[in-house]
């Protein structure tokens, strides 16, 4: 265990990168200004944890629970599942976390994390609000009976996945994330159906959405201020929420760690990963496309799914991934004006 | 207050004095009472300040009450069996975190074959998970045990697990004097931890250890138990002190002075010994027992002190290691290392059969005469064995062992001999 204080002592944050999407709103007034570019953020993963180059997971986290902390005038206890984000943001006797932080197993987070809501709730500390997180194989598969047990009681906590779509940490497995035809450690491009097979793997906002619970949200590191909103919006209610967050990983996917950004926006733009957001088991709002692009477009960046382009393009899976973001867009109606998501 | 109560109202009464602060309950029997009466307690406003918790699996009902404690709220949680190996993963979590979560384990044996009666082979399971182990002998030492146990384990900053016969000591009605909440408060202080999840004071709890520092870690939850070995001892007489009674410490021993034969075990079989050991003492057997109350840490110096003396040792056991014998003669011929006297491990009480006084005495007699193998399982139906491995011999697709068993041996269902 290792100790650091938080709060006001902090550093203000020195920003190096100039003309970026992801900090910038720089030349709005104060209070419109997303928290990440506000030099005064938390920075609640601090700078020197070990995640690779262009880990989308790591800057997820980061606007997480940096919003989380504002909207809640720093009162955030983190609850972490096994996983990168775990591993790369503690290794003995070091850590990057600013906020009050447990790892206890893969599969636990959820339940961990109302255990220390029944304790603040006991306490009469209802003022600290408690996130649980983890990437899509602690969430959607090892960590998915606790996920459901926590959504259930309603307990009160904000459970956040960041989804890079497959097990990044033990070296880029398959996970129920994982997307149709992308290749990983146990799902080989080879054989009639090269990569992860098509029809299989689930959809857990929308099983979180059928649970009932009073907010279930999407989010993509390519759109900071959607996901700083829905994180200040989870915040500000009580009872189980999730936010499931696309965290590109350009180690997985075989992307540019510097396309980070531009690949979680292509996903957005394709159609693949639908933003929206629900409350109590009804979709209330999504965030529209904005200029809409081909599948193909986000499949070429990634050699996850170089099998789909070489040696001859595979039309038909492409085509058949098409239309999953096709149907993505229908059933959400994501090209339509906007009518509630901040997009 | 004297009452005459159910094993599992009796702990349920010591959970409600201890003033917990978060309860997580799964059902599995034999220990579905004892929650079963906290979440009445909790609901019906008789126990305050305390979260009762309807989870969806024991792996999340160790799971909360590891948030629960490391956000700095006393914590317990109660299961058996099944439950025991389903919270396996977070059983040595919550040791390595150092948490002192009280979990009562109402003892029940592990299938398949399923079965739901008393044996010890759920906790013995557990025993080098880190969490201290104590057996209770009966219902009031169950009482007294969990109110140690907090005091215990808060002290350490361990987690204890209180080890209580299925049944046997759960189910069974028996006389217990229940303790006034002032008495209780006297003896168990608020839960002070040593680290709390706070925005205050941000820690990270859990990070990851390399082989750099693993070893030291281990060795200091090692260390802990030993210190355990001198605390619970002081505990026992600190609650002798105040209550009247003697209730836990390492072990106890019954008539081992002169003793040539002592039988070592665990549980409530330790009454029916004592009364086998009464019976033969009557005719001239120099005979004692000892009963283990703590098996972790293991008290191997009060061990080596009671037992030394002896020309040979029994020990009884309700749990098997499967392809070597026993898991407490291991322990026992450890604490012994150097003396030479005889071993023998019986196997006994597996899956919820009686062990019975006419079973023990000629046990007992057996060993005084040295005629006992060095492992033996009591009552062994020698026949049913022989047929069944007569049956294995003769064909190869002989279908599922324990059915097989079953219909030979008939409709049974009320014997549980």
């Amino acid at each position: 265990m290792t100790q650091q204080r938080g709060g006001s002592d902090m550093q203000a944050v020195k920003f190096y990168q100039t003309g970026t999407f992801t900090v910038g709103n720089r030349l709005l007034a104060e209070d419109e200004r997303s928290v990440q570019a506000n030099m005064r953020r938390t920075n609640s993963l601090d700078s020197g944890h070990r995640a690779c180059a262009g880990c989308g997971e790591a800057l997820g986290a980061r606007y997480a629970i940096d919003a989380a902390m504002r909207a809640t005038d720093n009162q955030v206890i983190a609850v972490n599942a096994t996983g990168c984000l775990e591993v790369f943001s503690t290794p003995y006797p070091e850590t990057s976390w600013r906020v009050p932080w447990i790892h206890s197993l893969f599969g636990n987070a959820a339940a961990v994390a109302s255990g220390v809501a029944a304790a603040l709730r006991v306490k009469g500390r209802t003022n600290v609000r408690v996130i649980a997180q983890g990437g899509d194989g602690g969430t959607t598969d090892i960590g998915f009976g606790c996920l459901s047990g926590m959504f259930e009681r309603n307990d009160d906590v904000l459970y956040v996945c960041y989804d890079n779509e497959a097990c990044m940490n033990s070296g880029v497995q398959r996970t129920s994330a994982t997307p149709p035809a992308a290749r990983t450690a146990t799902t080989a491009a080879i054989g009639r159906e090269p990569g992860n097979p098509f029809r299989t793997g689930k959809n857990v906002p929308l099983i979180a959405l059928a649970h009932g619970i009073p907010y279930v949200a999407t989010a993509s590191v390519a759109n900071v201020r959607d996901l700083e909103h829905k994180m200040t919006h989870a915040m500000g209610i009580r009872g189980a929420r999730y936010i499931h967050i696309h965290v590109p990983c350009p180690l997985g996917w075989g992307s540019l760690p510097a396309d980070t950004i531009k690949v979680a926006r292509l996903a957005v733009e394709s159609g693949l990963f639908p933003l929206f957001e629900g409350a109590y088991g009804e979709i209330t709002g999504r965030t529209p496309i904005r200029h809409r692009v081909p599948v193909s477009d986000y499949l070429r960046l990634q050699q996850r799914f170089a099998h789909l382009f070489a040696p001859q393009p595979d039309t038909a899976r492409i085509g058949e991934i098409q239309a999953i973001a096709d149907r993505n867009i229908a059933k959400f109606g994501l090209l339509s004006a906007p009518d509630g998501g901040t997009g | 207050m004297l009452k005459q109560i159910e094993g599992s109202r009796a702990v349920a009464e010591a959970i409600a004095l201890s003033r917990p602060e978060v309860i997580c309950a799964y059902p599995i029997t034999p220990q579905t009472h004892i929650v079963e009466a906290l979440g009445e307690r909790v609901k019906s406003g008789a126990l305050t300040g305390c979260e009762f918790i309807n989870v969806e699996s024991e792996f999340a009902a160790l799971s909360v009450a590891i948030g629960a404690s490391a956000a700095g709220a006393r914590a317990y949680t109660a299961t058996s069996s099944q439950g025991l190996l389903f919270m396996a993963e977070a059983v040595y979590n919550a040791a390595g975190l150092g948490l002192p979560i009280v979990m009562t384990i109402g003892n029940r044996a592990i299938g398949a074959p399923t079965n739901i009666w008393n044996d010890h082979s759920d906790s013995m399971s557990m025993r080098d998970a880190g969490w201290i182990q104590l057996y209770a002998e009966s219902n009031q030492e169950a009482l007294d045990l969990h109110i140690q146990a907090f005091r215990l384990a808060e002290e350490l900053s361990c987690p204890v697990m209180v080890c209580m016969d299925g049944f046997i000591l759960t189910h069974a009605c028996d006389r217990v004097d229940v303790p006034t909440q002032a008495e209780v408060d006297a003896f168990l202080p608020p839960f002070e931890p040593r680290q709390a999840l706070d925005p205050a004071e941000p820690v990270t709890i859990g990070a990851m250890v390399g082989p750099e520092a693993f070893t030291e870690v281990r060795y200091l939850a090692h260390h802990k138990q030993l210190r355990a070995l001198s605390l619970i001892p002081e505990l026992c007489a600190a609650f002798n002190a105040q209550f009247g009674r003697v209730s836990g410490g390492l072990i106890r021993t019954y008539r081992t002075e002169d003793a040539e034969t002592i039988v070592v075990a665990l549980g409530s079989v330790n009454g029916t010994v004592q009364e086998v050991v009464d019976q033969m003492r009557a005719t001239g057997v120099k005979i004692g027992s000892v009963s283990i109350c703590s098996f972790r840490p293991f008290p191997l110096s009060a061990l080596r002190e009671s037992l030394g003396h002896a020309k040979r040792v029994v020990v009884l056991e309700k749990c098997l290691a499967v392809g070597l014998g026993g898991i407490v003669s291991d322990g026992v011929r450890k604490s012994l290392s150097g003396i030479q006297l005889k071993g023998y491990t019986v196997i006994a009480g597996l899956g919820g059969r009686a062990i019975t006084r006419a079973s023990l005495t000629q046990l007992f007699e057996d060993a005084e005469a040295d005629e006992l193998e060095q492992v033996t399982f009591l009552d062994l139906n020698a026949d049913v064995v022989a047929h069944e491995l007569e049956r294995e011999q003769l064909a190869r697709r002989t279908g599922p062992t324990a059915e097989a068993i079953l219909r030979r041996l008939g409709t049974v269902g009320s014997r549980i001999g």
